[in-house]
């Protein structure tokens, strides 16, 4: 259980990370938080020749909150942008999804941003950035790209960052008016990967009717796949709305696979009855907003 | 080849420490093996038990989870710095009243955890104090009396300050 050896970069600067990731090429792996990298790297599932730390760089901590949403830096830690106000204010979902990943000590070092990259299908932060139409912020040698959230997960831990790019920061939208999240999700213990968890958007018109419900779902497929189920909730006010044929559109619609903790009909149970309770808390959301 | 060595300065339990390491170096293997501070116990190496919790600049941490030349220059806080000379901390004198351990593997990780813990939140509910500590493992002494040390240190806290 120790890493396997290889060459270590601390860059001072933005500049100097680029050149050194464009170097190392396919050969090179950037080190933010290091918790989802570190037990890969102990268990000997990953090798770099190259680990490029960037915990050195300056000025990527920030957590900013402004009217279009939450742009959060590559080395902002889970609890910094957890204990956030204007962030949480700006975009709820955030907090409400960052309690759930795995616990405080963990959530100390780990960053919002690897945790994109890294994308994990179990893991809560992906699905937030899928279900809010967010954005990851790539750095390369003479360049930078804004690659939506839909084309930025492209399989399970694949990302569309590319050898020699940095993920700089992401934007996560912020809350439109009267519209409310949650985050259910089920582990077999607490700070576990969930063994299926539903991110939820419910929006309201005018007449307070339901013109807007989106879910993300954890654990269900290669990569956080978005469900759109504004339709089969129909055009009614939250209490009542269909959410339960909703909830049956996201269950028939995921993927969700066995493994040693549940099976895929489990699996796709959970889905429905999280889908069913994550839209129903969203929509009481959106009546306080 | 040979692998490159750092060389790293760390303050440790106040104490300004040198080592030379590999940048691969866990803080967790540097603490136990180039500074000889065996307090600190190393269990999963993947971060699932809390064994290896220090404080970085007085933040719970695994040190499993951390590469040592990751945090050249900053301030490291581990079981051996806890206690005031040779009277034990408020959080140690819990644990030993409370039966907080018994076999004392796991105890160094929550020690760690729990001193950081109240000194963010003093009077946790036991709610707050059982997510504060959902992260630490703990095999035989059974969680009950752990969680009863929490509030007994903070107890102790609060009568002392």
């Amino acid at each position: 259980m120790k890493p396997p050896p290889f060459d270590y970069h601390a860059p001072r600067s933005l500049g100097e990370a680029l050149d050194v990731l464009a170097e190392a090429g396919e050969e090179g792996k950037v080190l933010a938080g290091g918790q989802s990298l570190i037990p890969l790297l102990n268990m000997r599932l990953a090798a770099p020749a190259h680990l490029v730390d960037i915990n050195r760089l300056p000025g990527l901590a920030a957590v900013e909150a402004a009217p279009d949403g939450v742009r959060i830096g590559a080395l902002a830690r889970h609890a910094q942008v957890e204990r956030s106000e204007p962030a949480a204010v700006a975009q709820p979902l955030l907090r409400q999804a960052l309690r759930l990943v795995a616990h405080p000590v963990i959530r100390n070092r780990g960053t919002v941003v690897g945790s994109l990259v890294h994308a994990d299908p179990a893991a809560e932060l992906p699905a937030v950035l899928a279900l809010l139409g967010g954005s990851v912020r790539l750095a390369r040698r003479g360049g930078t790209r804004d690659v939506p959230a839909g084309e930025f997960f492209t399989g399970p831990l694949e990302s569309a960052a590319a050898p020699g790019e940095l993920a700089v920061s992401a934007l996560f939208p912020a809350l439109p008016p009267r519209s409310g999240t949650a985050f259910r999700e089920v582990a077999r213990r607490h700070g576990d990967y969930a063994l299926a968890g539903v991110a939820a958007l419910v929006g309201l018109d005018e007449d307070l009717r339901v013109t807007t419900a989106r879910v993300a779902c954890v654990s269900a497929g290669p990569v956080p796949a978005v469900a759109d189920v504004a339709g089969a909730c129909g055009h009614r006010p939250p209490a009542s709305a269909d959410w339960a044929g909703a909830a049956e559109a996201v269950r028939a619609r995921a993927e969700p696979e066995d493994d040693i903790h549940a099976t895929a009909a489990y699996r796709r149970h959970l889905i429905g009855v999280l889908a069913e309770r994550a839209l129903r808390d969203a929509a009481r959301e959106a009546l306080n907003a | 080849m040979p692998e490159q060595a750092h060389e790293i300065t760390l303050v440790v339990n106040g104490t300004v420490r040198r080592a030379e390491v590999p940048g691969r170096r866990l803080l967790s293997d540097c603490l136990r093996h180039d500074l000889g501070l065996t307090g600190t116990h190393v269990g999963c190496e993947h971060g699932v038990c809390g064994c290896c919790t220090v404080l970085l600049d007085g933040e719970p941490v695994r040190s499993c989870l951390t590469f040592a030349v990751t945090v050249d220059g900053r301030e490291i806080t581990t079981v051996e710095g806890l206690a005031d000379g040779d009277r034990m901390s408020p959080v140690q004198r819990a644990f030993a009243e409370c039966h907080g351990l018994q076999c004392g593997f796991c105890t160094p990780g929550f020690l760690c955890t729990v001193t950081a813990l109240l000194r963010e939140n003093p009077a946790p509910t036991e709610e707050e104090v059982l997510e504060g500590v959902s992260g630490n493992l703990c095999r035989c002494t059974g969680y009950q009396n752990i969680l009863k040390a929490v509030h007994r240190a903070a107890e102790i806290m609060a009568e002392e300050s």
